[in-house]
């Protein structure tokens, strides 16, 4: 298949890693971002074929685990109590709130449908004049613009039974807070490509000439995660550090304008709390005063308290790469997908999830 | 047997008295009698149902197996089936795996209230045109109707009897370390275009179902090949990956799997990488996984690559005393991994 197997090439991934383990001399711990690259290194054994040198660290880019607790209670409360109809996007479903999740609030009878696409809810508020619609508005900067459409559309057909719930959240500022954090241990970064063919590369100019760390711009599959690590790894040894893009047949400089357009046109950016992680300063889309008939969080006047620490879930330790999954007393025990304690064990893009399901040392 | 009966192909005008499904379709009565006589039984007529009894009476000497599924698949009218066609291969399928020829069905509706009385019609000659193919006579059967927001237009339930090959000698028990594991054709193609045609979520594809009835094939490989074929299953809700938990749960030992043999059609791949899905997860319905003694497997392999729907087929696994109660995925760049379970419904992904 165009696109794909050329990526997932036997040949390619063992010249990689040849080329890997010839330029590493020394410890390098390398984070990847994003939830669908772990997914990635994990799925296709690549963990288990790269040198000891290399470390993966698996950051916090799954948008559904860093939910906060009390937006998920809000979406459930909405469905349950407010004869809402709640459409959301599947990853979603089976994250844990304070007291149940959306697919046990709707076997308790809530209104919960599962999309591709805003659009689609959109046309199901068109389709229901008497009954609201809220769509979970969850994400990085990948989401965001589609969700941001659906708003501007609802808007355009002069829906009032239209709102989205918005959970989004910026990749950049995580990156920043993880490097603030004294602890950290990340020596190079895997960028997230998705978020950038949206986003293009500039904002992450000033975070390589700040922390003087080797940023990569990476794809999902196996060639271009290799690819992503053996850039990484080639800057640290030589003692450089800079942007660099690995998923060029993807990703430009510019990004996609008029998809950064229409967050413009409609969010924000202002503090917003991460599960398990905490406040992160301009790190939330928050939907513009001028749409505010279409923000659920407005029209239902709901308001979000931080959340309380899991008590004993360790997502943050896991998404900041402070531990691995199995190195939490919970993995695999008390915390399975069947009976989560956190999120990242039941979203598609959680590092726990990726550890259990895929994983020969577990 | 295959012999197929005279039948309008436009729906009778007696049932077109009626636009949609009524309760009184389903009250006992008159208009019980109309949808039957005008439907069910000129479409499926034989020598049981002309004696419209309580029950079918048969005699039964031989080794028989027995099996019963319901169908509650939406959209009831998809590329390449309908519901009905579903319900007579599921428990065709069943049986055939199982190493028997089907015989005898069966069937019984839930209607809703509302059900588009063409769409019913079509149902129907799906499942005379599917029990002709697979050489099944409906016996017996039921018809109720729920009220409209009680159900989903139309469930049906099958039952399947049929007589067990002589030569057949299938179970997990028989499963050792070393057999081969064989996968008759491309996987994942129902429910890729099953899912094409859900309401939000329709994209374009020609792709249509496979379903079809395996008998003719599961009993040439018995005929041939006898105990050397330990086992056979059709993967259909929970994929292949299902199929093979459950051999490795069972046999406690471990199954090796082979991601670069896995036969996958390219539209097939596509649509289940845009939608987050993995194709082994995915559900088929003309498809068996076969564990073969390994010095059969090529044999094996050759007479269902000579089936017209066998083509694909391939060695797509190994028995192995290695990783017991686990499958382990041996990808295409050369890495290992455990095939994970699902923990229930498949969710699409977000990114």
């Amino acid at each position: 298949m165009k696109y794909l197997s050329e990526y997932r090439d036997a040949n390619l991934v063992d010249a990689l890693l040849r080329k890997i383990k010839r330029t590493v001399t020394r410890q390098w711990n390398i984070m990847e971002v994003c939830g669908g690259q772990t997914h990635g290194l994990v799925r296709h054994g690549i963990l288990e074929m790269l040198p000891e040198k290399v470390q993966m660290i698996h950051g916090p880019g799954c948008p559904v685990c860093v939910t906060p607790v009390s937006l998920i209670d809000k979406a459930v409360e909405l469905c349950l109590h407010q004869d809402v109809i709640l459409c959301s996007y599947g990853d979603m479903l089976r994250v844990p709130g304070t007291e149940m999740s959306l697919q046990q609030a709707r076997a308790k009878g809530g209104d919960v449908k599962i999309l591709y696409s805003p659009l689609e809810a959109v046309e199901i508020a068109r389709k229901n004049p008497r009954r609201e619609v809220v769509f979970f508005a969850v994400g990085f900067e990948t989401t965001a613009p589609a969700n941001a459409l659906s708003v501007v559309r609802a808007k355009q057909l002069q829906l009032s039974n239209y709102s989205i719930l918005s959970a989004h959240v910026l990749v950049p500022p995580a990156m920043e807070a993880i490097m603030n954090d004294e602890e950290t241990q990340v020596s190079g970064f895997l960028a997230a490509g998705h978020v950038c063919t949206v986003m293009g590369l500039r904002e992450y100019e000033p975070l390589v000439e700040k922390w003087k760390v080797p940023v990569v711009v990476t794809g999902f599959e196996p060639v271009d995660l290799l690819e992503g690590i053996l850039m990484v790894v080639t800057q640290l040894e030589k003692g450089e550090y800079r942007l660099e893009n690995q998923y060029k047949r993807v990703v430009n400089s510019d990004g996609n304008r008029s998809a950064v357009g229409l967050i413009g046109q409609v969010f924000e950016y202002r503090e917003r709390d991460w599960r398990g992680i905490g406040e992160i300063p301009s790190s939330g889309l928050f939907v513009k005063d001028e749409f505010r008939d279409f923000d659920a969080m407005a029209k239902y006047q709901l308001t979000v308290r931080p959340d309380q620490t899991d008590t004993e879930c360790l997502s943050g330790d896991v998404m900041k790469g402070k531990i691995k999954p199995p190195e939490c007393p919970h993995f695999g025990e008390t915390c399975t997908p069947e009976h989560p304690l956190g999120a990242p064990m039941v979203s598609s893009e959680g590092a726990c999830a990726a550890y259990y399901q895929y994983s020969m040392k577990s | 047997m295959n012999k197929k009966p005279h039948f309008p192909g436009n729906c009778p005008a007696s049932l077109l008295d009626f636009d949609t499904i009524t309760l009184g379709h389903g009250g006992g009565g008159k208009l019980t009698q109309q949808l039957l006589n005008s439907g069910v039984f000129t479409l499926l007529d034989n020598e049981w149902l002309q004696e419209q009894g309580d029950a079918a009476v048969i005699n039964v000497k031989e080794k028989m197996a027995f099996s019963t599924d319901s169908f509650v698949v939406s959209p009831i009218i998809f590329p390449g089936g309908t519901i009905g066609d579903l319900a007579v291969n599921g428990t065709v399928n069943d049986l055939a795996v199982s190493g028997a020829l089907p015989e005898f069905l069966s069937l019984s509706f839930i209607l809703e209230e509302g059900l588009n009385m063409e769409h019913f019609w079509a149902i129907l000659l799906s499942i005379r045109e599917a029990c002709a193919t697979a050489g099944v006579h409906v016996i017996t059967g039921d018809t109720k109707v729920v009220e409209r927001g009680k159900g989903d237009q139309i469930f049906i339930n099958t039952t399947g009897l049929g007589r067990v090959h002589q030569k057949a000698d299938l179970g997990m028990q028989r499963i050792c370390a070393g057999d081969a594991v064989i996968l008759s054709g491309p996987l994942a193609r129902h429910g890729i275009a099953i899912m094409s045609k859900r309401e939000g979520l329709e994209f374009e594809t020609k792709l249509e179902s496979d379903t079809r009835p395996l008998h003719e094939i599961c009993q040439k490989l018995i005929g041939t090949l006898g105990s050397s074929i330990r086992l056979m299953r059709d993967p259909t809700r929970g994929g292949v990956a299902t199929v093979l938990h459950e051999i490795a749960r069972q046999t406690k030992l471990g199954v090796d799997l082979f991601e670069k043999n896995l036969p996958i059609e390219d539209e097939v791949g596509g649509a289940c990488e845009m939608l987050g899905l993995d194709p082994l997860f995915v559900a088929n319905e003309g498809l068996f996984v076969a564990v073969v003694e390994s010095d059969q497997a090529g044999h094996c392999l050759q007479i269902i690559q000579e089936w017209e729907h066998g083509k694909n087929a391939a060695i797509i696994g190994a028995i192995t005393e290695e990783h017991a109660r686990n499958v382990v995925l041996n990808s295409t760049i050369g890495g290992r991994r455990v095939l994970p379970q699902t923990s229930g419904e498949l969710l699409p992904r977000i990114c």
